[in-house]
């Protein structure tokens, strides 16, 4: 059934290469008093456990060939655009591994787990000092479900004033799906406010829409378009002058550290991506951490568990829901594991360094964009922050789809295609800090190469990718033919 | 691209057809043009009932859904279930094999409103630009 | 700065080019009065600086103080073979994102289809996704997708002994959507093992879209569910099995028995405690169900030569195509904690990971049986996996402090959860543990039982 082919550089499934019998890992024998099985509920031979059996070194070779069939930061140059590919400091990964740390239970005793609670306890306070919140929860297990997290705290809000009439949550259209996404989980209407020709919120736009049924606005800023809305303060002003609350979608905060807080520009509520501006591995799509800081307004409603220290500033670290919460959002108290790493980058910063970041996040994304736009011309012909948007099909029969195919021949990862919807055929382009100026330049002159062979010799890219260990592969068939699970 | 003239469109790109007391609805060769490769087609129940406007079904390609609308009130009769096999065949017959659903009008005289094949080429050229 | 790429000398080309003279140039977009606050934030440390830090604030937990814990409800010390960790670390996949270029991301999409493969097989379920946070949000989201799979139907059922984090997780995230829940007796009176399958079945009414049951379940009763999916089903409702992925590759697995929607915690699958996070959330579904699912999903396909590879496919269930109507508004998927999952189920194969699971039962019932030997303890339930109830003569409380004082952290005192079952301790034994260990808990228990009543009977003499 299988179209594995043997000369592939991409290893076969587990699956195929298992033989009965071979073993992995051994574990011991039991030593304790037998205790028999109940017969009728064990999984009969028709629910037989059908694993791949294999060695140990295939494990091995499996992954670590899998592994080379990645693009990754410690690779390649990544300039995925809103994704804040940064240098992910290894030591996070040794401070989150630490024993005393990796094998704490979460529903140990507080007083047994004082050191894990004073690093949460030291992380609210420094992402609420680093935001101009004042107070943070550490609950949210990504930025979707911090998003989650803002509105339904400002739906909490409403409700808690008797306010019921509110149903809308207005959302630039340059916002990312999950913006309208969590709008329809927390039970209201997303009602879409266009961007105009400067690719920022359409200020007349939104103010027409404020009403006394809207809740909030969810907005990104620096936005999608890698764009600071310079409009922030009127903006919020619009919103708060109809009675609704504004949320902060924080997954461009990487470009704004030191420079300004969102807290001081007015608004209500905003998650932070952990492994975004805070160098917390992606880990090819997860898992991220997306705590939530809050004005005084919304404190009260954060999720909880939250760390306090009892009767003065000085006692023991303990948990605390917060006064009205919204109650919690998973299991335990937040993805510690992401938040200990996030600690550690910021310990090991200080305000200058932060500062430093985001200094340089926007630095890098100007320099690349003044060396790229000759190739591939930039949309919003301003200054941008940590990224900007390209138009990818500048050239006759080649589509942006097709040049980001091309630049992975170039040993670059793609940026990010297609997104913010509000261009057409965008390549949306985030340098990060951690790059230095040959890299760009590099890459740029990659970008004109390809611009370049768009003209001369359009089939290159049209076949591209030509030397990733696969070839183009059809997205159509996949769906058209579902295969989700390997096929005995 | 084909706009076959003996159907009616709407600016949702949906084609309508009388044919005896019953309406065939599709999506125009254009939508399927810009939807790219269909890959899966959601069609409602037999025996709904609902009005000129509402949503009926999603045309979905890999990178897009376009929800589907009523271009005249009624009740769904039949709905083109080989297109759960064969959802392509809304991109290579859009107009024939590809047709979406049935609807017994309630009210026929709606068929009127929608546009000719002319002004729906006008209409799309417009948005082209 | 260790982590910038660039020197000043870079900076001043830089900045030359962009006919700028300085950084602070880049920034008149920000109104100007909130421009460049001063953060109070600690020194920067240095790398050795941080490490010490790290050491004394490492130590002030039980897990660095070398205590031993039979701490389960939910997430476990399960042994982790050395190789999950030496291969889940390499950069390759934890320093790439979400394979949107999948030709460049074949080592995470591949891994995720064999995830979703081992995953199927291990739960006897047609489609798997790989996105969930953790048990708590994977039931939430399982609620919602049963409601949007059954037309019409508003309401969920749960079962009272569905962890009572997981039960307040659901309540998040359903009230807003107006989805109401019915959660049957919580087992909250001393002694309670929650609902039975009657009360279950009788509480499914014409608006309930899914019955959830978690098995083993939070007071790790194992339940007969033989027949239960034919009777949720003849009421016109889902249902939804809540597992525990080692226990899965002993009893009959949930498709088996007729599941509709499963999830489970993926933690025991070689990830680490952790204090609480990053875990797993499993989630699977019968394949008729596949186009309501949330989450990410790794689908075959051929390159354009017909060689075999993987993309992410069904996008347009999803957030970035479906936006307001999408299934959820996830974006994650959990790529490294699934990684972890695939290379654990890989080393252990079927035959280590029964064996596991054979230990964990062998392990649980000798510690239970030593424990109900102490006078005045009792053990619930009948039906138990790896984790069970001891009641205790004298509170629960006093038992776990002085067991701890002694290096021995028992259990979970159930009155966290429970405030009236003041006498009880959740215990978790499983193939981590050594049979010293085992008999080392016995004897810290007996110990601090006896202590506790001596205490208490002293109290009661000097009054």
């Amino acid at each position: 059934m299988s179209s594995y082919r043997f000369d592939s550089p991409i290893p076969p499934l587990l699956y195929e290469i298992s033989r009965p019998g071979r073993r992995g890992v051994l574990l011991p024998e039991s030593d304790v008093p037998d205790t028999p099985l109940p017969d009728n509920l064990v999984r009969s031979d028709a629910d037989e456990l059908r694993l791949p059996e294999v060695s140990e070194q295939d494990v091995v070779r499996h992954f670590t060939k899998l592994s080379h069939a990645n693009m990754s930061i410690d690779t390649n140059f990544y300039p995925l655009g809103s994704c804040t590919m940064k240098y992910n400091p290894k030591i996070n990964e040794a401070v989150a591994s630490h024993p005393g740390f990796a094998s704490q239970h979460p529903l140990g005793r507080e007083e047994d787990t004082q050191g894990a609670l004073a690093v949460m306890y030291r992380l609210q306070h420094m992402l609420a000092e680093i935001s101009g919140f004042s107070a943070v929860s550490l609950q949210p297990a990504a930025g979707a479900q911090g998003e989650l997290t803002g509105i339904l705290m400002i739906r909490a809000y409403h409700e808690s004033r008797g306010d019921t009439k509110r149903t809308k949550i207005l959302v630039p259209d340059s916002a990312h799906g999950t913006n309208p996404a969590t709008v329809t989980m927390a039970g209201y209407q997303t009602v879409e406010i266009p961007s105009n020709n400067r690719g920022t919120v359409d200020l007349d736009a939104l103010r027409a829409a404020c009403g006394d049924d809207v809740a909030g606005l969810m907005i990104t800023n620096p936005n999608t378009a890698g764009l600071f809305e310079e409009d922030i303060v009127a903006i919020v002003d619009a919103v708060h002058g109809c009675g609704g609350l504004v949320y902060g979608d924080g997954a461009n905060f990487n470009a704004i550290l030191g420079i300004v807080r969102p807290g001081d520009l007015g608004v209500d509520v905003m998650h932070f991506n952990l492994h975004k501006t805070f160098s917390t591995p992606h880990g090819g799509g997860g898992p991220g951490a997306g705590p939530v800081g809050a004005a005084p307004v919304l404190a009260p409603f954060l999720p909880g568990p939250i760390v306090t220290r009892g009767g003065t500033d000085d006692g023991d670290y303990r948990f605390t829901m917060p006064e009205n919460t919204i109650g919690r959002l998973k299991s335990f108290h937040g993805n510690f594991g992401m938040l200990l790493r996030a600690y550690a980058y910021i310990m090991m910063h200080g305000a200058d360094g932060l500062r430093a970041i985001s200094d340089n996040a926007v630095l890098n994304a100007n320099y690349l964009r003044v060396l790229t736009e000759r190739a591939f011309p930039v949309k919003f012909k301003r200054t941008c922050m940590h990224e900007f948007i390209s138009v990818g099909s500048v050239y006759d029969g080649v589509s942006t789809m097709d040049v980001a195919k091309r630049l992975l021949d170039y040993g670059f990862h793609a940026p990010t295609v297609y997104f913010p919807l509000i261009v057409k055929d965008a390549l949306m382009i985030e340098p990060t800090e951690s790059e230095n100026r040959e890299t760009l330049e590099t890459f740029a002159d990659a970008l004109q190469a390809v611009a370049d062979e768009a003209q001369n010799n359009p089939d290159l890219l049209h076949d591209a990718p030509h030397t990733t260990p696969l070839r183009r592969l059809d997205e159509v068939s996949a769906v058209r033919n579902l295969v989700l699970r390997y096929q005995r | 691209m084909t706009f076959r003239d003996d159907v009616k469109y709407q600016e949702s790109h949906e084609w309508a057809l009388k044919d005896d007391n019953l309406v065939i609805v599709g999506i125009s060769d254009y939508a399927q043009d810009s939807l790219g490769d269909v890959v899966y087609v959601e069609l409602p129940d037999v025996g709904d009932v609902k009005k000129k406007g509402d949503s009926f079904g999603v045309v979905e390609s890999v990178k897009a859904a376009s929800d589907v609308y009523m271009p005249v009130s009624g009740e769904i009769i039949e709905i083109n279930a080989d297109l759960d096999d064969n959802p392509s065949n809304v991109n290579d017959s859009p107009f024939d094999s590809g047709w979406l659903i049935k609807i017994k009008p309630s009210d026929p005289s709606e068929l009127d409103s929608l546009m000719s094949a002319q002004e729906y080429k006008t209409y799309t050229e417009g948005l082209e630009e | 700065m260790a982590y910038i790429g660039n020197t000043d000398a870079d900076r001043r080309i830089m900045l030359d080019r962009l006919g700028l003279s300085s950084i602070d140039d880049l920034f008149t977009d920000i109104p100007a009065d909130h421009r460049f606050p001063e953060l109070e934030l600690p020194p920067a440390q240095t790398e050795l600086e941080l490490l010490r830090d790290i050491e004394s604030l490492a130590a002030q937990n039980a897990a660095g103080s070398g205590m031993l814990s039979f701490v389960g409800a939910g997430v476990y010390r399960h042994f982790i073979p050395a190789i999950v960790s030496y291969l889940s670390g390499r950069g390759e996949f934890a320093t790439a994102y979400t394979p949107y270029q999948a030709e460049a991301s074949q080592g995470t999409v591949q891994t995720i289809f064999e995830y979703q493969s081992m995953v199927a097989d291990l739960l006897g379920m047609d489609v798997v996704n790989a996105s969930h946070y953790d048990g708590s949000t994977a039931v939430a989201e399982a609620a919602i997708m049963a409601v949007r799979s059954t037309r019409g139907r508003s309401q969920v059922v749960l079962s009272g002994t569905l962890h009572p984090e997981y039960i307040q997780v659901t309540r998040t995230y359903l009230k807003p959507q107006g989805i109401a829940i019915d959660v049957v007796d919580p087992p909250e009176a001393a002694g309670s093992t929650g609902p039975t399958m009657e009360s279950l079945l009788a509480a499914i009414g014409d608006d309930t879209a899914c019955l959830i049951v978690q098995n083993p379940d939070f007071l790790g009763r194992y339940v007969d569910l033989r027949g239960l999916a034919d009777q949720v089903h003849e009421r016109g409702a889902l249902l939804v099995v809540h597992i525990d992925p080692i226990a899965t590759a002993l009893f009959t697995s949930p498709g088996a028995l007729g599941a509709d929607i499963v999830t489970g915690e993926g933690q025991p699958l070689g990830i680490p405690l952790s204090y609480g996070g990053p875990y797993l959330g499993i989630f699977a579904a019968r394949k008729e169900l596949v186009r309501k699912m949330p989450g990410r999903l790794a689908g075959q396909t051929t390159d354009t030569t017909g060689a075999r590879g993987f993309v992410l496919t069904l996008n347009t269930r999803e957030q970035h195509i479906r936006r307001d109507k999408a299934t959820s508004n996830i974006c994650t998927n959990q790529g490294l904690m699934a990684l972890r999952a695939t290379i654990y189920l890989a080393a252990m194969g079927p035959k280590g990971l029964s064996q596991a699971a054979r230990l964990c039962w062998q392990n649980a019932h000798h510690a239970a049986r030593l424990l109900a030997e102490i006078p005045g303890c009792s053990v619930l339930p009948d039906l138990f996996f790896k984790e069970f109830v001891l009641r205790t003569p004298v509170p629960a409380a006093d038992v776990i402090a002085r067991a701890a004082g002694a290096g021995v952290v028992p259990g979970l005192a159930l009155d966290r959860y429970y405030p009236e079952r003041t006498h009880e301790i959740l215990i978790a034994v499983t193939e981590a543990y050594a049979r010293a260990d085992i008999e080392r808990l016995a004897d810290a228990v007996r110990e601090a039982v006896t202590r506790t009543a001596d205490a208490h009977a002293g109290k009661e003499a000097l009054r």
